[in-house]
């Protein structure tokens, strides 16, 4: 079973952190703000510079193209940024059913950016990052701004596509009930790093 | 040509200088500095009218290197100085001079070989001129594309990134900021070209034409520069924008907005 190890990762602003992550399994992370857990999933993704070991099945990060690498660990940022004009400019491949999962027409990748809600935005971002199919998704609060049936619907299609695709998930929130319902292991992030929170 | 004296300066620096009294007069605040720039002006100019007519009189090669090598850096000195945010370390000066070297050298090479084909090719007559004005609107050109560049991705930083977790590439996520960049550095001189002529008499042609020469000639000898400024400053803006759209990026394909001066 494909995993996905992080280890001592830090840097200036990130206390030394250690996560494996497996394919199938839904890690959730939750602490104080500002403490660095945006950061963290940042370094995860390649995206920041970082000490320690990020790999893939023992193949290491710096074997692969970054490119590659962000491929295959997908990360979605807690505001989605559009470059683009129109929705279908930011992502291809994304089925019908896809769309309809998230409560959107099938015309919703003709749809102008600039006409988006905050919501939709989060919610056509979830579909962006998964129109890659990666191994790995990293979600920083996916479900913040959203309302109580769009949080169910994004949680359903998450999980389902953790347990099928298989993937693995690591979610940052601070619902403590959505903890609850959809993590397979539940972790603290402080000041001075991860710790794993018993139930 | 009709010889000045100074007599003849001084009756024309007293304007600047009626013209500071006002300032003062009108509390502009701008007076000093208008009379300080007026000094500035004469001592430079004398300087670099004193060592071209040494150059003129002494043709050699070596004088020349050197006399075009500190042209070159000093140029490339000013490309960083008009940037919010130059590239830190060696960088900012680097690829401004790089690319004016590379664009302006070749094109101002050229056009003496080839083209004017005098004997010796660097007679400073009209190398000196002609590598000036290649210099100074290169210069211009890189860096406007260069501050476009820098402040876009600093503006965009967020909309970059979003395409960087997507998995594409670096050279793909500034691929728009990038096109925009080596356009806004090239405008300027081909609105230039465009109004040559119509709006005003292009300063080259105008001393030729006071010094004598016949129009046509200096017409001749305009649209000859003209050209080959343009294609001087595009292709050193094209350069420079390359060389610092691939420094904002290190080998992570990871955008390192550190890696410009606050």
């Amino acid at each position: 079973m494909k995993s996905l190890r992080v280890e001592k990762i830090e840097s200036e602003w990130l206390p030394l952190s250690n996560i494996e992550v497996s394919v199938g399994e839904c890690i959730v992370i939750s602490g104080p703000s500002g403490v660095g857990k945006s950061l963290l999933l940042r370094a995860i993704a390649d995206l920041d510079v970082h000490e320690g070991n990020l790999s893939i099945d023992e193949v290491s990060c710096n074997q692969v193209p970054a490119t590659e690498w962000r491929k295959q660990v997908g990360l979605l940022a807690a505001e989605s940024a559009w470059w683009g004009d129109v929705v279908s400019e930011h992502m291809q491949d994304v089925g019908d059913e896809q769309l309809e999962s998230l409560g959107f027409d099938k015309d919703a990748l003709t749809w102008l950016v600039d006409r988006l809600s905050t919501g939709e935005k989060q919610r056509l971002a979830v579909l962006r990052v998964l129109a890659n199919s990666p191994d790995f998704v990293l979600l920083d609060e996916p479900t913040a701004n959203l309302d109580p049936k769009s949080v169910n619907k994004v949680e359903k299609l998450l999980l389902d596509y953790c347990h099928n695709k298989p993937a693995g998930l690591i979610w940052v929130t601070h619902d403590v009930e959505q903890a609850k319902r959809i993590a397979d292991k539940h972790y603290c992030f402080s000041e001075s790093g991860l710790s794993e929170v018993e139930e | 040509m009709i010889s000045l004296t100074a007599f003849d300066l001084s009756i024309a620096a007293l304007l600047v200088v009626f013209l500071a009294v006002l300032g003062l007069w009108l509390q502009l605040g701008v007076s000093r500095q208008l009379l300080i720039a007026a000094v500035r002006t004469t001592v430079q100019l004398l300087l670099v009218g004193y060592i071209l007519k040494i150059l003129f009189e002494t043709v050699h090669l070596g004088y020349m290197t050197v006399i075009v090598t500190v042209m070159l850096l000093f140029a490339g000195r000013e490309v960083m100085a008009r940037q919010t945010n130059p590239y830190k370390g060696w960088w900012g000066f680097g690829m401004g001079t790089l690319s004016m070297f590379i664009s302006t050298f070749t094109v101002t090479l050229l056009a003496l070989t080839v083209i004017i084909n005098n004997d010796p090719w660097y007679t400073p007559q009209y190398a000196i001129p002609l590598l000036g004005m290649m210099l100074g609107n290169t210069m211009t050109g890189i860096a406007l594309g260069l501050e476009r560049l820098t402040q876009a991705a600093r503006e965009q930083r967020k909309q970059i990134e979003a395409q960087l977790m997507l998995g594409f590439s670096s050279q793909q996520a500034v691929a728009k900021i990038r096109r925009q960049s080596m356009r806004y550095g090239m405008i300027p001189i081909i609105n230039s070209m465009a109004a040559a002529g119509l709006v005003s008499l292009p300063g080259m042609m105008t001393g030729q034409i006071l010094a004598g020469s016949p129009p046509l000639e200096a017409v001749k000898y305009q649209i000859l520069i003209m050209f080959l400024i343009t294609a001087g400053t595009g292709f050193g803006t094209v350069v420079a924008v390359v060389l610092g759209s691939r420094r904002l990026f290190d080998k992570r394909e990871r955008l390192r907005l550190d890696r410009l001066r606050k």
